[in-house]
């Protein structure tokens, strides 16, 4: 019965993506995420086609997947994610004669990942990061004073701060797995919390300081930062030092900087997983250990600002960059640092639900 | 039909067919109706399916109809729960609301502009009609995603509009039209211009001019001789119009999702969101059905209504 539903779905041009093909793999990444020299260097070595296709939320990763057949051969959904996606049959066990860089990869970041993961049965960590706040130091500091210390969640969720930064523009990841966490950070609670109550009080809190948000996006946040177009954006810290970087390139006297909050901010792991159903898995893993050599992995962070997990890249990746306390946090920083956890079934319903009453004001 | 059954080529077939039950009639509306079943009706069961069942995290992401129990009988699980749940919540209520509001108002403000440039055209001597028609296609041959991404550049707070109005001096700060309900009328009555512009072309350029001269030599002014002849006889074209902008905007998701804010709330995006950010297929599939009915049943008492006038 359900093979025929998703046959006639299929038959409908909703279903598969992607394409089997000797010679090709289908890459499904996170969107500002790569730089294109790196697969065109795959591509010039191996002889396989990338066709690469972007997402900018875990949850159109997730709903895709699920819906089965997606056609992708690489995907990079984030840890959390991926232990339910485990669970739900989504992907296959990596072949590790096949990866013979994966002793190339910090033993700790991949413990710690192992967490979601039993063993790193399923992925590899392909870039890190934390949850955090882009803004813009020249008008933050002018609406509320050079002294302001901005490392603080409140920027967005104190009323009368977010207040006043609303007229140059706030906006909100549309992720509830980031949002509800910070926001228990920032009310004293534990970012780690899985009870409806807090829930509750943290959606409550949220819908206090809704009207201040001017847009809730994952990616879009990137060039309005870069622009001047908004001030003050929770971001991921790479794609916010993107927008700091793009801002300089461009030289209309825009400067953005990212900051860790104080209160305690997320540390996330975006994890290279190969679909169950992947028409290439041959090539997937070729790619997935292309990306593992230690020259490739530096090669993607000195154009990311995401700090990788290859512990033999870190030398080569730029001093500046590797230095950078935004991008790799000091240990103090670190210590605040919280990871995520995968929520059930039913605290996910509960947690989307508040989100979307949060994201339209409803 | 009867000279099409009675041609040559189509008298055999016609002969098989008819011994077989079927007559060239029925073979004729068999094709519409074999595309309607196809690409309307079973999609429409399989949403109806699965709008019945709950959501897991597992594949298919819903719980499947019908299921082994322990004991090895066949256990069916169906439930409205979903749409009893689109009823408690306000978010789906006031969801559909709003894109009725803001379908409405677009298809009134693409009448207001489609009528005058489709009766300009109409009126035009008969070369230059072709061109400004074809200044009316024109932008389809650019792809609808761009064009809605240049209003984002006329929009934005450092966007040409913004610009122009700073360096003139008329305001001092920007104007947010961005992530605005404005944004989103700009959007919608700009794409769908020209579904109203060409049914109300099609239909002006019938209009028998001896109609006009006769009420103009009967001593009525031309603002008279508009209402009471040019409006009701083109009003076949402005229900056409309307229909064409109001049923995509009641469903439109791209540009609210690009130019409106968080509190553009339409149903194309709430669907969207239940599909990709809840992941929630059982309820997002009610809200498709319950989104149908409501696009739907207005027609079709239109239709109704229309083909009586006919018969009169």
């Amino acid at each position: 019965m359900q093979t025929r539903f998703l046959g006639a779905i299929a038959v409908l041009g909703l279903g598969s993506a992607g394409m089997a093909s000797a010679d090709t793999v289908n890459v499904f990444n996170w969107s500002d995420y790569i730089t294109d020299e790196v697969l065109e260097q795959f591509t010039e070595e191996t002889g396989i086609t990338v066709n690469y296709d972007v997402y900018d939320s875990n949850d159109t990763l997730e709903a895709r997947l699920l819906a089965g057949s997606s056609g992708f051969d690489v995907v990079v959904p984030t840890a959390t994610f991926l232990e339910r996606q485990i669970a739900a049959g989504v992907y296959q066990p990596l072949n590790r004669d096949l990866l013979p860089n994966l002793e190339n990869m910090d033993p700790d970041l991949m413990a710690a990942a192992a967490s979601h993961d039993p063993d790193n049965e399923h992925a590899v960590i392909y870039m890190w990061g934390t949850t955090g706040i882009g803004y813009n130091i020249d008008m933050v500091a002018e609406r509320l004073g050079e002294d302001f210390e901005v490392d603080t969640w409140d920027m967005i969720f104190d009323p009368e701060i977010a207040g006043q930064l609303a007229d140059c523009g706030i906006s909100w990841l549309d992720s509830p797995t980031d949002m509800f966490p910070a926001a228990f950070a920032w009310m004293g609670m534990d970012p780690q919390s899985t009870d409806p109550d807090d829930f509750e009080a943290a959606a409550d809190m949220m819908m206090e300081v809704r009207d201040t948000v001017r847009y809730f996006h994952s990616s879009q946040y990137i060039s309005d930062l870069a622009n001047g177009e908004t001030c003050v954006a929770v971001g991921w810290s790479g794609d916010v030092l993107q927008a700091a970087d793009r801002a300089e390139e461009a030289g209309q006297g825009v400067n953005v900087w990212y900051a860790i909050p104080r209160e305690g901010a997320m540390q996330w792991f975006d994890m290279l997983g190969i679909p169950a159903d992947a028409p290439n898995p041959e090539n997937a893993h070729a790619f997935i250990d292309f990306i593992m050599r230690p020259e490739i992995s530096a090669a993607i962070t000195n154009y990311v600002w995401f700090p990788n997990a290859n512990a033999a890249a870190f030398d080569l990746v730029e001093e500046d960059i590797r230095t950078d306390p935004a991008i790799y946090p000091t240990p103090e920083v670190t210590e605040t640092l919280f990871t995520g956890v995968t929520y059930d079934s039913r605290t996910d319903r509960t947690v989307t639900r508040l989100w979307t009453r949060v994201r339209t004001g409803q | 039909m009867n000279a099409l059954t009675r041609s040559a080529p189509w008298r055999g077939t016609a002969w098989v067919f008819g011994k077989l039950g079927f007559s060239g009639r029925s073979l004729v509306i068999a094709i519409p109706m074999l595309w309607l079943g196809v690409f309307f009706l079973a999609p429409f069961f399989v949403l109806g399916r699965i709008s019945l069942a709950e959501a897991i995290i597992a594949r298919p992401p819903f719980t499947p109809l019908f299921d082994r129990a322990p004991d090895g009988s066949l256990e069916i699980f169906a439930s409205l729960e979903n749409y009893r749940f689109l009823l408690e919540d306000a978010l789906y209520r006031n969801a559909y609301l709003s894109s009725i509001r803001v379908a409405l108002v677009s298809t009134i403000f693409a009448l207001l502009i489609g009528y005058p440039i489709a009766y300009y055209i109409a009126r035009a001597p008969e070369p230059k009609r072709s061109i400004l028609l074809l200044m009316v296609i024109l932008p389809f041959w650019t792809s609808f995603l761009l064009r809605v991404y240049a209003w984002m550049g006329f929009l934005r707070s450092n966007g040409v509009i913004n610009n122009m109005l700073l360096s003139m001096g008329v305001i001092d700060s920007p104007i947010q039209m961005m992530q605005t309900d404005f944004a989103v009328y700009i959007g919608i009555v700009y794409t769908y211009l020209p579904f109203m512009i060409l049914p109300l072309y099609a239909n002006l350029t019938k209009l028998d001019g001896a109609l006009l001269e006769a009420s103009s030599d009967l001593g009525a002014s031309p603002m008279v001789t508009f209402f009471t002849i040019t409006l009701p006889l083109s009003l076949p074209g402005i229900v056409a119009g309307s229909m064409l902008v109001f049923i995509p905007a009641i469903g439109e998701y791209v540009i609210p999702a690009l130019l409106g804010g968080p509190d553009t709330l339409m149903i194309g995006r709430v669907l969207w969101d239940e599909f990709f950010s809840s992941r929630d297929w059982p309820v997002a599939s009610a809200v498709a059905i319950v989104m149908l009915v409501l696009v739907v049943a207005p027609i079709m008492w239109l239709q109704s209504v229309q083909n009586r006038r006919g018969m009169d």
